[in-house]
């Protein structure tokens, strides 16, 4: 017997078509199903004590981590003040009790229908998956999740307050904040949607150039600015001796188009989020060169954030929203879920991509272009802890590239718009003692970058606009 | 009119086989990217690799232009559930469709409220023509688009930066048109008119509209010509719901035979819409 047609049952309608009813095949059916029976698995698994008690802690722990960057720091800080003034510390920038209490105490809410916009890319996977798994209006709220054209369109979104919340590349809140290409408008990013998960891209012709010294005069797209895109691109390019400003071209592409130009031969590459990538790979038009993990591992790229405006208008809604986009991140987190995520949001109203381009972007076993398999289980990954030190980094590559001019003041805008510094600053007004050194140092391409010492890192740099 | 009708019947014939001979070279041409993948000689390693490429053995991956036969299944699958509607990003083309006419409809009627009262003004008095006519011929050359930052920047609202959009855009082509048929009545006319002491309003309502009105609908048609056009690239840009949404959403998945899918439909109501205004156009001609 064939799983197609059913011929000798007597309480069955011999149709030609999908049992269902609807006009597809029965290929497609099971496929429809499946991404249906998906989203049912993931929200089963999330209802488990286990995976609770695990996101709770997730939350808290993250909340925690932001606050303390340093282990030691942190371990030292508790001893001091002890385990209560500590959450009552963080409690006063995001209610933690109210937090936990939210699934409960509906009332609280201060405005229950929001309007968050993303674009489609993996980078939003826990911003788009709390969507169909009920993560928000678990929360009491009821929020459309809305697809958007473009990152310009975004901003200008946010700023005209059309979304409440927001998918932002992590450097536009600070772009925003500053008034870089706007009006100066306050945003603040709540966490970081994503870690890893880009890519630099190269046309199938350039197989045996894989050397970035040779690339003069190359076209490159990226997908903003103000993204982290661009940041590494560059800093990548200069290591090898290419000056980004003059050698090659920076064009700012939308990742679709960046895909089609590949294959054009308009472009030599790209440095894109994903699935467009792994896109490129299976519209076999070019092929994975790297993967931004292997310039800095566990780089931020996406975020979510709203309006300080919002945030301070809204405490318990944000707290809601943000508990759900956290709650998320833990699953997608779990690389057993990757799989499920990927059928989850492939369907034409979240990413709109083949499934099995986002399998391999999300399990991180793909195929690299070349003709080989590779095996990367953290090539994308969800640590949404808004490192500070991230932000003076993004700060440091706007001077080096001339984006802003003259002195920055690193921390205090980091501070302002990387949400959860704002802790220390109600610690200090209660007369605690406040924990030194939260920002964490990195290093990219093997360079060490400590924040404390920005200034001289923004002018350290051979190719470079910084005066 | 025997002639006539023969002359049809071969007009048609002709068209038909020019989409027969259109139709074959496409199919012609895409002919060869069907062919499916065989696994012989492939290693465990290969036939996985050749899968995440999309290349399930056996079957055949769409890659390239796409063949009649997907256009015909994309065709059907749009056709035969217009009205679904599956949350704010994914709705049915007849809903997309709806909220781009509703757009164009809300843009053209605005811009018809401002562009024939005033038409009729500037073709009254030549005065007025005159101290209108360096904005006029400045403003019309604009793109429509390029209202858009600008429009966004100011509304702080993007379904209504489209309305303006299209408003803008609707306004040129009736405003010069109603300005020329309106300076264009026959002097013997309202020289009875004013024989007669009729007065204005009732000249305007009753001798010049319906002397003007056969040159306001042509402008009107050109508006809604232009309008149709607009409103795809201005959905494209605002993105949320319409037909021009639509097309980008497919564009971002790179999915061609619903982008050629959507080309069609666009094509066909820009065809409907321009086909009413000829009717209406009809509708008010008189000979003399």
């Amino acid at each position: 017997m064939t799983p197609y047609f059913d011929p000798y049952n007597a309480d069955r309608p011999l149709m030609l078509k999908c049992s269902c009813g609807k006009d597809h095949t029965v290929a497609e059916h099971q496929q429809e199903m499946s991404a249906a029976s998906a989203t049912a698995e993931l929200k089963r698994r999330s209802l488990t004590s286990e995976f609770e008690a695990y996101s709770n802690a997730f939350i808290e722990a993250t909340l925690v981590k932001a606050l303390f960057p340093q282990d030691e720091v942190r371990r030292r800080f508790l001893r001091a003040v002890g385990k209560g003034t500590a959450m009552a510390a963080i409690g006063s920038v995001l209610p933690m009790a109210s937090l936990q209490a939210m699934a409960q105490d509906k009332n609280a809410l201060e405005k229950t229908k929001l309007k968050i916009g993303f674009i489609p890319i993996t980078c939003a996977t826990p911003l788009i998956m709390a969507h169909p798994l009920g993560f928000y209006s678990k929360q009491g709220l009821d929020v459309a999740v809305t697809k958007t054209a473009g990152w310009a369109l975004i901003r200008d979104k946010m700023i005209n307050k059309e979304y409440d919340a927001t998918h932002f590349l992590s450097p536009m809140p600070l772009a925003i904040s500053m008034g870089l290409g706007s009006n100066p408008t306050p945003m603040n990013v709540a966490t970081i949607q994503n870690v890893n998960g880009q890519a630099i891209t190269l046309a199938l012709k350039h197989k045996n150039n894989r050397d970035p010294k040779n690339w003069t005069g190359f076209k490159f797209a990226v997908p903003f600015e103000y993204s982290m895109h661009n940041f590494l691109l560059r800093y990548y390019l200069a290591e090898a001796g290419i000056n980004p400003d003059t050698d090659v071209q920076i064009r700012v592409v939308p990742p679709a188009e960046m895909v089609a130009n590949l294959k054009a031969g308009n472009l030599d590459g790209f440095l894109g989020p994903d699935p467009f990538n792994q896109r490129a790979v299976y519209e076999e038009a070019g092929f994975i060169h790297v993967l931004t993990k292997d310039l800095w591992n566990g780089h931020p790229c996406c975020a979510f954030g709203s309006s300080t405006e919002f945030i301070q208008k809204n405490p318990n809604t944000f707290a809601a929203l943000y508990r759900a986009v956290l709650t998320a991140a833990a699953m997608a987190r779990q690389p057993g879920n990757r799989e499920l995520i990927a059928k989850v949001i492939a369907p034409a109203q979240y990413l709109n991509q083949p499934e099995a381009v986002l399998t391999q972007v999300l399990t991180g076993k793909f195929a690299d272009g070349l003709g080989k398999i590779q095996n990367v289980p953290d090539r994308a990954d969800f640590d949404p802890i808004p490192w500070q030190s991230m932000a003076v980094w993004m700060l440091t590559q706007m001077q080096r590239w001339g984006y802003v001019k003259g002195e920055v003041n690193y921390k205090q805008i980091a501070e302002k718009v990387f949400l959860l510094t704002d802790a220390k600053k109600r610690m200090k007004e209660l007369d605690q003692k406040v924990p030194e050194g939260a920002y964490p140092k990195f290093k990219i391409m093997g360079k060490e970058f400590d924040a404390d010492k920005a200034a001289a890192y923004a002018k350290s740099f051979a190719i470079s606009k910084a005066a | 009119m025997n002639a006539q009708r023969s002359l049809n019947f071969r007009a048609a014939l002709l068209s038909v086989l020019m989409l027969l001979v259109v139709l074959g070279i496409w199919y012609v041409a895409t002919a060869s990217s069907t062919a499916a993948n065989s696994t012989a000689g492939m290693t465990a390693e290969q036939i996985e690799y050749a899968k995440m490429m999309g290349k399930d053995p056996g079957s055949a991956k769409s890659t390239g232009f796409p063949t009649l036969g997907q256009m015909g299944t994309t065709i059907w699958g749009h056709l035969s559930d217009p009205f679904f509607d599956r949350g704010p990003n994914d709705k049915g083309i007849a809903i997309q469709l709806g909220y781009s006419l509703g757009r164009v409809g809300l843009g053209f009627l605005l811009a018809m409220l401002v562009a024939i009262p005033l038409g009729f003004v500037i073709g009254m008095s030549p005065l007025m023509r005159k101290a209108f006519d360096p904005f006029i011929q400045v403003l019309k050359p604009i793109s429509p688009l390029a209202w858009m930052p600008l429009a966004l920047y100011t509304i702080k609202d993007s379904s209504a930066s489209g309305i303006f959009v299209i408003f803008i855009c609707s306004i040129w082509p009736m405003l010069v048109n109603t300005a020329f048929g309106v300076a264009a009545v026959k002097r013997e006319w309202l020289n009875v008119a004013r024989t007669l002491e009729v007065n204005p309003l009732r000249t305007a309502f009753q001798v010049i509209l319906p002397a003007a009105a056969p040159t306001i609908l042509t402008g009107m048609r050109i508006s809604m010509g232009i309008a149709w056009l607009v409103i795809v690239a201005a959905e494209m840009l605002v993105g949320g719901t319409g037909i021009g949404y639509f097309v980008w959403n497919e564009w971002n998945n790179l999915s061609l035979p619903n982008v050629i899918f959507a080309i069609g439909v666009i094509g066909v109501v820009g065809m409907l819409l321009d086909l009413l205004f000829g009717q209406i156009q009809k509708m008010v001609t008189y000979v003399e």
